[in-house]
């Protein structure tokens, strides 16, 4: 009896809990259009036409919220930057989507629902395949700074004649980068000829690289003497894939994986006095710039990358001052910058269509994708950058060598 | 020679489980509980050594024996506000509870510290010892030497202190223990303050070898541990320390000789073949039950 | 027949049907007339999929007593099973409905027959020791579907494992492309299909829970030697709740995999597994009226802490913790039914009502 009336009690409080619930949700809907009317109306107050809406997800949370957060703060720091110019207005709301793709159909209702008019997609390629298909169908204009999977712009990654249309990339594209790399190590045999390949077999970033590398590497007669592989469970000790392809003769170690485990791979060869030469894809951007990392391990690191925190340009300097001042001296990588461009890319199409805060999101979409297929952009990751009507970004990968510290390019 | 390289790493990635599994054995045996949290107090200690050794320049020692006070009050805090009231509940229920202390733990790391890698500073010698053409790094010999002194010590507390003989006979039979005079609660507040003193000290060696610091970072090893606790037998601290040791050198061995894509399955399948010869661990003891 | 259903056996079931009925049909209703937001749209179908894996589970959990911690391995064979069916038969069948109930009645199938060869081993253990094998089954499983690459074209299909070497003629598809995991699935989950199966789920564990074996399986749970001592077969007993949360669960990763246009295998992790007992404990062993409701409120919860931004994920561990202290904890019991006797206990008897 006891135990019944107990569980009464549970069950009516969570009854309440859930009507509250069913409720607030209602509510919320309801009012949303209430509210956005008044916020239109305030931001209409500061500047004529009000702000546009620009959405965005990533990992904010979990094991690969560094990644998310880079975006969204560089993105928020773009969006300030271009509503300090006076003219175009727009408004920021980054999700959290922790790598998943069940969250990050939850975060774009959640942005749908705010009333997103542009979409910075999202952060990471997994979470991005699953989401693709729905921006096309409510037609939003959306360009993904870090999601480089194929998936994440093509219905079917297999059949180059399947592009969702409406979906663009910031970054390089994983088959792009592999045969880069391949192509790469096949001109400069003197890097190194017994080729070892260490890659995050559960990663679809890492696997992608890795896959086209191969396909490429066998094509151009590279020689691979090794590969190895990791997860997410395995992700600290590389002893035993170091001592394999030190055994196996390799004199050049392919990394197609985040600077994070590629700066454990480095210390772990340095302790095992085994000196290759690393060759690391845009993923590798951050290793000199990771908190207490010896940067003498990195030197004659050789990798390709569109992005460096410490390049002379005035526009890096400016942006890798500014973004320090904001977040407690964190250096920005790549990801942050490629979401900077992105708002800036957004911004600048924007402006030569004419778009303002009152159209619809389908209508910027035509407008935009218009824009971005026939503009020319330059921004932190590159200069002259076009888009394919696939969505395609042009910038090719560069290779810079890291000496002294520093990336330093290489000659072709 | 390349069979005794690849063990050697194996013992040395084991010694850190082990002292890992250690904590979690020591809880299970007193308080009979999975303290799931466990992982991620090795975190916030990894991130106290850090910041003491490189934002206050403190020398090693000084900087670990911070840690270590850091995380015995975070555990006996955690114990006190979280587990304690629960001691009369279902064992699921503190399961969940100790979930909850988890991912609390974890956002609560990200928010202060932020969500990008720290790269843990080289605190130990590099180099190796050459024994012909077999060569040990100093940090694996400092790894398995520390473990082994953890495991004597700890074994002398528990069998030879009157403290640790209360351990035991709380672990035997708590209500008998209380009627001999024993604090219960005391009791179980030291073990949770020893097991994360412990993982302080693991934090180190496992930050020593694998020099990332970040919010999740106890997550993996922490399941990695606990697998190594039931492998040689949850509750038994020499069971904590041949599972972890086992569990290292098993790893190892198969990411060398058979494959890196499915090392962790043939970790897990070498537990469940052990577990269904031995149901209880290799070193665990097998409890009657009684009508 | 009413007063079948509201004597006190039935009212549960009675309790648990009538409340999913009601909640569908609201639910419904604001659908049509365009009330619920994008948000709630888009959680309806995954918390179907987290009640049907919950209910299986706190079969196994609750009423059969064994700690499962690798539901998600379930989920993840179910899921695959699925996705790589539905991926097959997308040319043939094209009647949506129709390939989602071949679909899911493949990934109930084959998850069912992993339940049965999981089930001989674990089953022999006991406590912790079963919690930890089954932690390892989930572990294993997702390693293996990591390593899994299946695709077909024009001559048949290809598989293999590790090492990808499928070689597709023009025209052909990647049902499973290992880590990647499945990608371009037609999106065939509803929401109606959802509670369609929550209400299946439920009639089968109810009338598990009611039958003979389903008191066998409690009585096992009680008192193993007492049960085996009144010629209870433990296993066998155990065995059969094993297996049908594990179809269970095998459903709904498969309602859950068509829900999506990607899945990656990383997605059924420990991680998963420990989401869905944490509904299972917090809605209470052995109540499925509870668990519905625990998953729903817990499946919702980050989604509505989203306006607090970076606290949102402290915030809903900070709730998890008091949930679970407010709920178990003796004192807060003894407070929270005083509360309770003194808003509705006034007109009934001190006996009734303690």
């Amino acid at each position: 009896m006891r135990k019944k009336s107990l569980l009464k009690t549970g069950l009516s409080l969570a009854m309440v809990l859930c009507m509250t619930v069913a409720l607030t949700a209602c509510g919320g809907a309801a009012s949303a259009p209430a509210e956005s009317a008044a916020e239109s109306g305030e931001a209409g107050s500061a500047s004529a036409g009000g702000a546009i809406k620009i959405g965005g997800s990533g990992p904010l949370t979990g094991p690969a919220a560094v990644y998310g957060n880079a975006v969204k703060a560089a993105a928020e720091m773009a969006v300030e930057e271009v509503n300090a110019k006076g003219g175009l207005q727009f408004e920021l709301d980054f999700e959290d989507d922790t790598h998943d793709a069940e969250k990050a159909v939850s975060a774009y209702g959640a942005l749908k629902d705010w009333g997103m008019q542009v979409s910075l997609a999202t952060v990471t390629s997994a979470p991005g395949a699953a989401v693709s298909q729905m921006y096309q169908d409510d037609h939003i204009f959306a360009i993904t700074p870090s999601g480089s999977s194929l998936a994440v712009i093509y219905q079917d990654p297999d059949n180059a004649a399947s592009p969702y249309g409406n979906i663009f990339q910031m970054c390089f594209t994983d088959p792009n980068q592999g045969i880069a790399s391949a192509d790469y190590l096949a001109g400069h045999s003197d890097l190194g000829s017994k080729i070892a390949i260490i890659y995050k077999n559960d990663d679809n970033y890492s696997s992608g690289i890795y896959t086209k590398f191969r396909a490429e590497a066998d094509e151009k007669g590279l020689e691979v003497v090794y590969e190895g592989t990791f997860d997410d469970s395995n992700a600290s000790d590389f002893s035993v894939q170091l001592k394999k392809a030190k055994d196996a003769g390799a004199d050049l170690i392919f990394l197609p994986i985040y600077y994070d485990p590629a700066s454990l791979i480095l210390t772990q060869a340095n302790q095992m006095d085994y000196k290759p030469t690393f060759f690391g894809v845009d993923g590798m951007d951050g290793i000199l710039t990771l908190e207490g990392f010896d940067t003498s391990l990195a030197e004659g690191v050789y990798l390709l990358t569109p992005f460096s925190a410490d390049a002379t340009d005035e526009l890096t300097q400016n942006f890798t001052k500014n973004y320090k001042a904001r977040n407690q001296d964190e250096i920005p990588n790549q990801f942050a910058a490629d979401a900077y461009d992105c708002v800036f890319a957004i911004a600048q199409a924007c402006e030569a269509a004419g778009v303002t805060a009152d159209m619809s999101a389908s209508d910027i979409c035509d407008a935009l994708t218009k824009q971005f297929t026939s503009m020319t952009f330059n921004g932190l990751t590159g200069q002259n950058v076009t888009w394919s009507e696939s969505g395609e970004v042009s910038k090719s990968p560069k290779a810079v060598v890291i000496k002294d510290g520093v990336y330093v390019g290489v000659e072709e | 020679m390349e069979f005794f390289s690849y063990l050697i790493n194996g013992l040395g990635l084991g010694s850190v489980y082990a002292i890992i599994a250690l904590g979690y054995t020591m809880v299970y045996g007193i308080a009979k509980m999975l303290n799931f949290a466990h992982g991620d107090v090795i975190m916030v200690g990894a991130y106290v050594v850090f910041f003491a050794l490189s934002s206050f320049n403190l020398p090693l020692i000084p900087g670990v024996l911070l840690s270590v006070a850091v995380c015995t009050v975070l555990g006996i805090t955690i114990e006190r506000l979280a587990y304690k009231p629960l001691r009369q509940a279902s064992s699921l229920s503190v399961l969940i509870t100790a979930i909850g202390v988890s991912y609390f733990l974890q956002n609560a790391a990200q928010l202060l510290w932020s969500s990008s890698t720290k790269v843990f500073p080289a605190v130990f010698p590099s180099g190796s010892l050459e024994l012909g053409s077999l060569s040990i790094s100093y940090l694996t010999l400092i790894t398995i030497a520390t473990c082994v002194l953890v495991m004597v010590c700890l074994t002398l507390f528990i069998n030879r202190t009157k403290t640790g003989r209360a351990m035991r006979a709380c672990s035997e039979d708590k209500g008998a223990s209380t009627l001999m005079g024993i604090n219960v609660n005391r009791i179980i507040s030291i073990t949770f303050a020893i097991g994360s003193g412990l993982a302080a000290i693991a934090s180190v060696l496992l930050c020593a070898a694998y020099p990332s610091v970040y919010p999740t970072l106890g997550a993996m090893p922490g399941i990695k541990a606990f697998t190594a606790a039931v492998f040689g037998g949850i509750g038994s601290i020499p069971g904590a320390f041949l599972g972890g040791l086992l569990l290292g050198v098993i790893e190892i061995f198969a990411k060398a000789y058979i494959s890196t894509q499915l090392s962790d399955a043939i970790v897990f399948a070498v537990l469940i073949i052990v577990l269904l010869i031995k149901p209880s661990g290799l070193l665990g003891r097998r409890i009657r039950e009684k009508v | 027949m009413l007063k079948k259903l509201l004597d006190r056996t039935h009212r549960g079931r009675t309790v648990s049907y009538i409340m999913v009925v009601v909640l569908y049909l609201i639910i419904e209703i604001m659908i049509h007339s365009g009330n619920l937001s994008s948000l709630f749209t888009s959680l309806l179908v995954p918390v179907c999929c987290y009640i049907v894996a919950a209910i299986g589970l706190n079969l196994n959990v609750g009423v059969s007593g064994e700690l499962n911690l690798g539901q998600a391995g379930f989920m993840s064979v179910g899921a695959f099973t699925a996705v790589s069916i539905s991926g097959y038969l997308a040319a043939s069948v094209s009647n949506g409905p129709v390939r989602l109930i071949i679909a899911i009645i493949a990934g109930v199938m084959i998850s069912a027959v992993f339940g049965l060869l999981i089930g001989i081993p674990v089953l022999k253990l006991e406590g912790d020791y079963l919690a930890i094998v089954t932690l390892a089954f989930g572990q294993i499983i997702k390693s293996i579907i990591t390593n899994m690459y299946l695709g077909f074209d024009g001559n048949g299909f290809q598989f293999s494992f590790v090492d990808n070497n499928t070689k597709l003629a023009p025209g052909g598809k990647m049902l499973l492309n290992g880590p990647m995991g499945a990608t371009g699935t037609a999106k065939i989950s509803t929401f109606t299909a959802g509670v369609i199966l929550i209400l299946v789920s439920l009639i089968i564990v109810y009338h598990l829970m009611y039958s003979r074996s389903g008191r066998a399986i409690m009585a096992a749970r009680d008192n193993r030697i007492a049960a085996e001592s009144v010629g209870i077969d433990i296993s066998r007993t155990k065995m059969l709740a094993f297996v049908v949360s594990a179809s269970l669960a095998g459903a709904a990763g498969a309602l859950y995999g068509l829900n999506y246009s990607t899945l990656v295998p990383a997605k059924f992790d420990f991680n998963t597994s420990i989401l869905i007992l944490v509904y299972v404990v917090l809605g209470g062993l052995g109540n499925m009226t509870g668990t519905i409701i625990a998953t729903i409120i817990l499946v919702l919860l980050p989604e509505l802490l989203r306006s607090m931004q970076d606290y949102r994920m402290l915030i809903y561990a900070v709730v998890l913790i008091l949930i679970m202290l407010l709920t178990n904890n003796e004192n807060m019991k003894t407070r929270l039914r005083r509360l309770k006797n003194r808003f509705s206990g006034r007109g009934r008897k001190e006996g009734e009502v303690s």
